[in-house]
């Protein structure tokens, strides 16, 4: 993988969890240096606002250690859902599946030059 | 009222088990996908606003039948301290704690009706259904 770290969620997290994978993904991005961080949430059923939270968060904190983020994978009902509970995911990049986060990723990485906006559409 | 699961919540595990508890009964009576993430998501929202604010409390799910139509309501309730006021509460952005504020606004739009009750010094009882 290179520069990017591949995070899969695959258990209905509990809070204390949800902030303890946010905390160590922060910590290795440093640890490793990476450039990009694709979370594949293709396996959560639901995403409440604490798990939106931790997704925007994470993102943030990353965004501070010259990583991008990209958030893969979200079910259509997780996406209706979400939006009408009033989390929009701001700031969040987002991709279909993990294919394309890469491609996004690899784009954002590939060309520094390139304005953030430009290299990662929401 | 055809019947009835309670579940305990005093910490953020028990949050998850209310999740699926209410996934179980929404399956049950068949809600499409898109309602039962709704009513689920409403409920985890719930669940958190008893544990943080409210001290934790009880979660009571009823599976409904009205004629032809079946609902799932789960009542959350709690003897916390209470909300001096509600409609404050109710606003999106408005937060006593360190969340997002957006929990009980929040909940209330994924379902179809939600009734309020609460006052300072004699808890909270909240009360989602979705209908299918």
């Amino acid at each position: 993988m290179g520069d990017f770290l591949l995070v899969t969620i695959q258990v209905d997290m509990h809070d204390q969890l949800a902030s303890a994978l946010q905390d160590d993904l922060t910590n290795k991005i440093a640890k490793v240096n990476a450039k990009g961080v694709l979370i594949d949430i293709s396996s959560l059923d639901i995403v409440d606002s604490f798990i939106g939270r931790m997704l925007a968060n994470t993102s943030a904190m990353a965004r501070v250690l010259d990583a991008q983020t990209v958030v893969v994978g979200m079910q259509p009902a997780v996406a209706i859902t979400l939006v009408e509970l009033g989390l929009n995911l701001s700031g969040v990049h987002t991709a279909l599946d993990v294919e394309k986060g890469m491609e996004m990723l690899r784009r954002h990485i590939g060309i520094p030059d390139l304005d953030e906006d430009n290299g990662a559409q929401d | 009222m055809l019947k009835t699961e309670t579940i305990s919540v005093a910490a953020s595990g028990d949050i998850v088990a209310v999740r699926h508890a209410v996934r179980r009964q929404a399956v049950k009576i068949n809600l499409s996908l898109v309602d039962q993430t709704k009513i689920v998501t409403a409920a985890s929202e719930l669940a958190r606003n008893m544990l943080i604010y409210g001290g934790g409390g009880e979660v009571t799910l009823e599976v409904l039948q009205e004629g032809v139509r079946q609902g799932l309501r789960a009542h959350f309730v709690d003897a916390g301290p209470g909300i001096p006021n509600i409609d404050l509460a109710l606003r999106d952005g408005f937060t006593t704690g360190n969340g997002m504020g957006l929990g009980l606004g929040g909940a209330k739009r994924l379902v179809n009706e939600f009734n309020i009750e609460s006052a300072p010094g004699k808890g909270t009882r909240v009360t989602i259904t979705r209908w299918r």
